[in-house]
């Protein structure tokens, strides 16, 4: 499941439509704009025209908003795995702690679940695809997927075997569904064997699957 | 002691976030989050009441039966005030 992927266009597989390596081309947007595309184009049209936007603020927000990566949610658990009076503020208040960091994240409520010896974290939204973005960035495409969704909920363990990752018998899994107001990210245990490196080195080991909780962080 | 609350085993029309597979079920209070728009109202551009939110924690075995993967396994919702009836007689 982790590499499912819907890029292509799977309507046609006439032969003049694959590349010469046989794979599909993907389709012009030629098609009617749908309703939500023109009233997109209407509002932002509007907001340039009564002056309350300019072109390159849409263009900069947009750009911040594909800047955000893994990489934020990363210093985040760095920090914690370093410094247990910042760890303790995060699991009482994920949002103050990463704003305390820098980290805008605008009105976003936060909520940081822990890996212990024997408790293991995972994140799902069942109802869309709530995700912490302005920690981890954009969701990976299986996030968003009914089987995924569907499956974390139902059958943890064996979503997490495919991603994996075989939990010790005595582990409890605990799902957390983000069904209204709150986001989530899951605190890895630090890595054994890492107790000599520093903040930014320790950082690197943090993956996104790590904070999704269908992984867990690099070995030193 | 956690409180036991369940999750109201209603089919409303509209938009709704208390899920679907949850509903009738029984579960323990792990926080109250505070008060949040209520999304019924919200997802149709009403002026929304303010709604108490709580995440409740759900074991497998209570959502999915003798289906259950791991039945001591569990799951975290969160689920507005209005969605849940309480079931301890002497919480206040």
């Amino acid at each position: 499941m982790p590499h499912d992927h819907h890029d292509h266009d799977h309507d046609h597989f006439h032969h003049e439509g694959m590349s010469p390596s046989g794979h599909p081309y993907r389709g012009d947007n030629d098609g009617p704009l749908t309703y939500w595309q023109r009233m997109e184009i209407a509002v932002r049209e509007l907001m340039l025209e009564k002056g309350h936007l300019t072109p390159a603020e849409i263009a900069a927000q947009i750009e911040t908003m594909d800047a955000r990566s893994p990489a934020n949610g990363a210093a985040v658990v760095a920090r914690a795995w370093i410094d247990p009076a910042f760890k303790a503020r995060l699991l009482a208040n994920a949002s103050e702690a990463s704003r305390e960091m820098g980290f805008d994240i605008g009105p976003l409520h936060l909520i940081a679940v822990e890996n212990t010896a024997d408790t293991h974290n995972l994140i799902v939204c069942t109802l869309c695809s709530c995700y912490p973005r302005n920690l981890l960035g954009l969701p990976p495409d299986w996030y968003k997927t009914r089987a995924y969704r569907s499956r974390a909920v139902r059958e943890p363990r064996t979503v997490l075997q495919e991603f994996g990752l075989d939990l010790p018998d005595h582990v409890t899994v605990r799902v957390h569904d983000s069904t209204a107001d709150m986001r989530y990210i899951v605190l890895p245990a630090r890595p054994e064997g890492t107790e000599g490196m520093n903040e930014a080195a320790l950082a690197k080991l943090v993956t996104r699957d790590s904070m999704i909780g269908t992984g867990l962080p690099r070995s030193a | 002691m956690a409180e036991r609350v369940r999750v109201k085993a209603l089919t409303p029309p509209g938009h709704v976030r208390a899920p679907f597979y949850l509903r009738g079920k029984v579960g323990v209070i792990e926080r109250t989050l505070g008060e949040f728009g209520n999304p019924e109202q919200l997802a149709y551009g009403l002026p929304a009441e303010r709604k108490p939110l709580y995440r409740v924690r759900f074991t497998m075995a209570e959502i999915w039966g003798a289906r259950a993967e791991r039945p001591g396994d569990t799951l975290d919702a969160e689920i507005y005030g209005h969605w849940i009836e309480r079931l301890d007689a002497d919480a206040p």
